[in-house]
């Protein structure tokens, strides 16, 4: 009887999860390159202000350690680490390598886990070195 | 000898090179990305001339100007892919590369004059 239930089939479940975490991962991959391209007028506007004088990147800094800004910055680093790492996760594909279902799935989960990690780690690091931490 | 496909899209050599170009610049963006995100991180809360000393360090401008142009032919090549994935009425696909590519091109060259301006006036 219990070895009846736990001899019960695993695998549609598995592979329903499995084809989530894959599409959700590729989806996320063009949605963060498409957040990071609208980002790179966010970081125009830095280097503008910059180059134009004090008081135009006293404007930047204002907006950009604002909460929003904050939030905003915070969003843009993790998509960046996320298409960063799934991007050469991509690269190793071309290559041909890492086509294993298992593989695929212990990259995409590490992937997630590192993602956030690093941005968390990335914002307590600029936070501590700001002396507000 | 340029072939031009049904739906407008370029001929298999273009294809080829569009597909190498975008992951040549991926290559290229991973120590670079990595780079420019331990630099802010280093350089939080740094007031105004510590900034416009670190963007005029030689290293840092060349740096800089190798992300830019990384950055912006990579995002460029990437919506385009998206493009052609999403539209297919051939004159709104054209309409809307060709904004696209003038959209980066334009923020392109304002992020590189800044960092000239930087780099060669102080
Ligand atoms: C930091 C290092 C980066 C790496 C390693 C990287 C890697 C990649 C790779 C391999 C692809 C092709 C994915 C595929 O085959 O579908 C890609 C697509 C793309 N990337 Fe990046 N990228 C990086 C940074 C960026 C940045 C900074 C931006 C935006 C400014 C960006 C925007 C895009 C866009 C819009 C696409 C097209 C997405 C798609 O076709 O689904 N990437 N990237």
């Amino acid at each position: 009887m219990s070895m009846d239930e736990n001899n019960r089939p695993l695998s549609p479940h598995l592979q329903i999860y499995r084809w989530q975490l894959h599409m959700v991962m590729s989806i996320l991959h063009r949605a963060t390159g498409v957040a990071l391209g609208l980002g790179t007028i966010f970081l125009t506007w830095w280097l503008m202000a910059l180059a134009a004088g004090p008081s135009a990147y006293e404007t930047f800094t204002t907006v950009a350690s604002s909460m929003v800004g904050q939030i905003i910055l915070f969003g843009f680093s993790y998509g960046l680490f996320y298409h960063l790492l799934n991007g050469i996760r991509h690269l190793y594909w071309d290559a041909g390598q890492g086509f294993e279902p298992a593989t695929v799935r212990l990259t995409g989960q590490l992937i997630m886990v590192i993602s956030f990690a690093a941005t968390v780690g990335t914002w307590l690091a600029a936070y501590y070195l700001l002396g507000t931490l | 000898m340029a072939m031009q496909t049904k739906s407008g899209q370029s001929g298999a050599g273009d294809a080829t090179k569009h597909w190498w170009t975008l992951r040549l610049t991926a290559v290229a963006l991973v120590p670079l990305a990595v780079w420019f995100v331990a630099s802010l991180v280093a350089l939080a809360g740094a007031d105004y001339p510590t900034m416009i000393a670190w963007v005029s360090n030689p290293f840092v401008t060349v740096l800089l100007l190798s992300m830019l142009v990384s950055l912006f032919y990579h995002l460029r090549l990437g919506l385009q892919e998206i493009v052609e994935d999403y539209v297919h009425a051939r004159r709104a696909k054209i309409v809307l590369s060709v904004a696209l590519t003038f959209g980066c091109f334009l923020l392109a060259m304002a992020t590189i004059a800044a960092v000239l301006k930087i780099a060669i006036g102080s």
